[in-house]
């Protein structure tokens, strides 16, 4: 049997907001582009996030999650760029001249090769397996975002009366929306003493609503035969431990989980990409280069990004650094910071080779008041930054120029009391 | 009270009563303008689906062009919810006419 083969300089992996302008990024620079979807349509998730809020960095305007992809769609469809739908990377592998991947598809197998990959798979849900809750596993416990998917894109009401577990931003947008189509939340539990999405969502989504956000506790049981009849509600001391005698049975049918979201990365293991432990996804310099070189990872396969924006604005880079790859020798240093200030940093490394400017992202491990953020490194005017506020759930973004200079040390990240 | 305009979300703190409101804490003019919105007459945007005829896509995405009042979410939900469409519309299209001083249109290309 013979397969068909086809050669691109450029296959994107993921027709969501990254793979989207990633493809157009790389195609503008005039490289031959290929894009891999899974699904039927383009957009990725965006299709199911149908409330407001997109596209405020990078439009300038409230976008709902459908606008904003049809944007990209688009301007996709109009440059004529090569892609496949319903189709999925079976194999993928580094060869000789770049990478072959084996897609399968609606159509048959197709071999690929290409020069470069671009890996925007995106980012799954926390399910109920990734997190500890004692019980039964009848029908009715699910993510956030198959509620949302059952809700938007179906049109079914999969709950009466539900209890969301979790005060991610996804949690808190299902908790309005079922309440809008007529189901009763009867409240968010948060693990943690403060919400895990944005405070704007608490506001619109809970607030307006009359939703209980209920901090510091957790569903510590589930009970049910065929479908979930009841979960227990325990407060949880600064250590998440339960305190005994403040349990509670809270009747419902269904339990939905907003506990958060963890970086796709099955393609990129398999060709041997490192990870970061601290984002879960690939490390990469500033040109979004994963350690292998010819790979390059994107939007929230690279981390977990607060704003689609700032997933496009990924996609663009490594689209375009993607279509100008050309095999140069790599010299790296590290981005290195304190864990016990930051969660993470992205990029990890910087190419002194490729040298230029970038933007470094981080996060903050815990929510503080009144700091300087400083970024120095040999061959660098240090730059610091003073916050009035940081939280872990919102990322930060700090423009690093080294101008006329050439960064040739490690990048030190790091925070002090404003004074 | 916290201002829901950008994912900012900015903390405003409102103090004094009728023409003489004061807002601090807002980054931009937007939230003073929020807040006192919100203590007079609170309006928010609302995005649903309607439900259609095309197997293939059983529920188009909506929104209201402007705002509405706060108070009437539920109701322009009612409305929202007996709506039927029966051809293919496309990001901007009017799906429902006058919903409390505003139309209801789609946000996604059939």
């Amino acid at each position: 049997m013979t397969i068909r083969e086809s050669s691109f300089d450029v296959v994107v992996l993921g027709g969501g907001p990254a793979g989207l302008a990633a493809a157009i990024a790389a195609d503008k620079k005039g490289a031959s582009v290929l894009l891999v979807e899974r699904e039927k349509k383009l957009g990725g998730i965006l299709k199911q996030c149908i409330h407001d809020g997109f596209g405020l960095v990078y439009f300038k305007e409230r976008l709902t999650g459908p606008e904003y992809a049809q944007r990209f769609i688009d301007e996709f469809f109009s440059r004529n760029i090569a892609y496949r739908t319903q189709a999925f990377a079976v194999e993928t592998a580094r060869g000789a001249q770049g990478f072959s991947l084996l897609l399968q598809s609606a159509q048959g197998m197709e071999r690929i090769l290409s020069k470069t990959v671009v890996l925007a798979c995106g980012c799954r849900e926390k399910t109920s397996r990734q997190v500890f809750i004692h019980g039964d596993r009848p029908a009715g416990i699910f993510t956030a975002g198959t509620a949302q998917y059952y809700v938007n894109i179906m049109g079914c009401l999969p709950t009466k009366r539900c209890v969301i577990l979790g005060s991610g931003d996804i949690g808190m947008i299902m908790a309005r929306r079922l309440t809008l189509e007529g189901a009763q939340v009867e409240g968010v539990y948060e693990i943690k003493n403060s919400p895990a999405g944005l405070a704007r969502n608490v506001s619109q989504c809970l607030e307006d609503f009359n939703i209980p956000l209920h901090l510091s506790s957790t569903v510590t049981k589930v009970t049910g035969v065929k479908r979930v009849e009841s979960v227990e509600i325990c407060a949880v001391d600064e250590n998440f431990a339960p305190v005994e005698g403040t349990q509670r049975t809270v009747p419902c049918d269904a339990l939905i989980l907003s506990v958060g979201l963890l970086p796709e990365n099955e393609v990129a293991e398999a060709l041997g990409v490192e990870i970061d432990p601290a984002t879960k996804g690939a490390v990469v310099d500033q040109t979004l280069m994963t350690s292998v070189p010819g790979v390059f990872s994107c939007g929230n396969a690279l981390h977990v990004n607060d704003l689609v924006d700032y997933v496009t604005i990924s996609g663009e880079l490594a689209g375009a650094c993607a279509a100008a790859y050309t095999g140069h020798a790599r010299s790296q240093v590290c981005v290195r910071y304190d864990s016990s200030d930051f969660l993470y940093a992205v990029p990890q490394r910087y190419d002194t080779a490729a040298g230029g400017p970038f933007d470094l992202y981080f996060r903050v491990r815990e929510e503080c008041r009144n700091k300087r953020v400083a970024v120095e490194a040999p061959g660098l005017v240090k730059k610091t930054r003073k916050y009035l506020r940081l939280t872990p759930s919102e990322m930060e973004v700090l423009r690093i120029d080294p101008g006329e200079g050439i960064i040739d040390g490690d990048i030190r990240l790091s925070m002090l009391d404003a004074t | 009270m916290t201002c829901i305009v950008c994912p900012n979300g900015c903390r405003l703190t409102v103090t004094g009563t009728g023409e003489n409101i004061q807002v601090e804490g807002a980054l931009c003019k937007k939230g003073i303008d929020f807040a006192v919105n919100e203590l007079t007459r609170p309006m928010r945007s609302l995005t649903s689906t309607v439900r259609t005829v095309f197997p293939d896509m059983p529920r188009l995405p909506v929104k209201t062009r402007g705002e509405i009042p706060k108070g009437n979410m539920l109701d322009a939900m009612k409305i929202i919810r007996r709506a039927l469409v029966t051809e293919r519309l496309k990001t901007g299209d009017v799906v429902i006419k006058d919903v409390f001083g505003t139309d209801i249109v789609a946000t996604a290309t059939m």
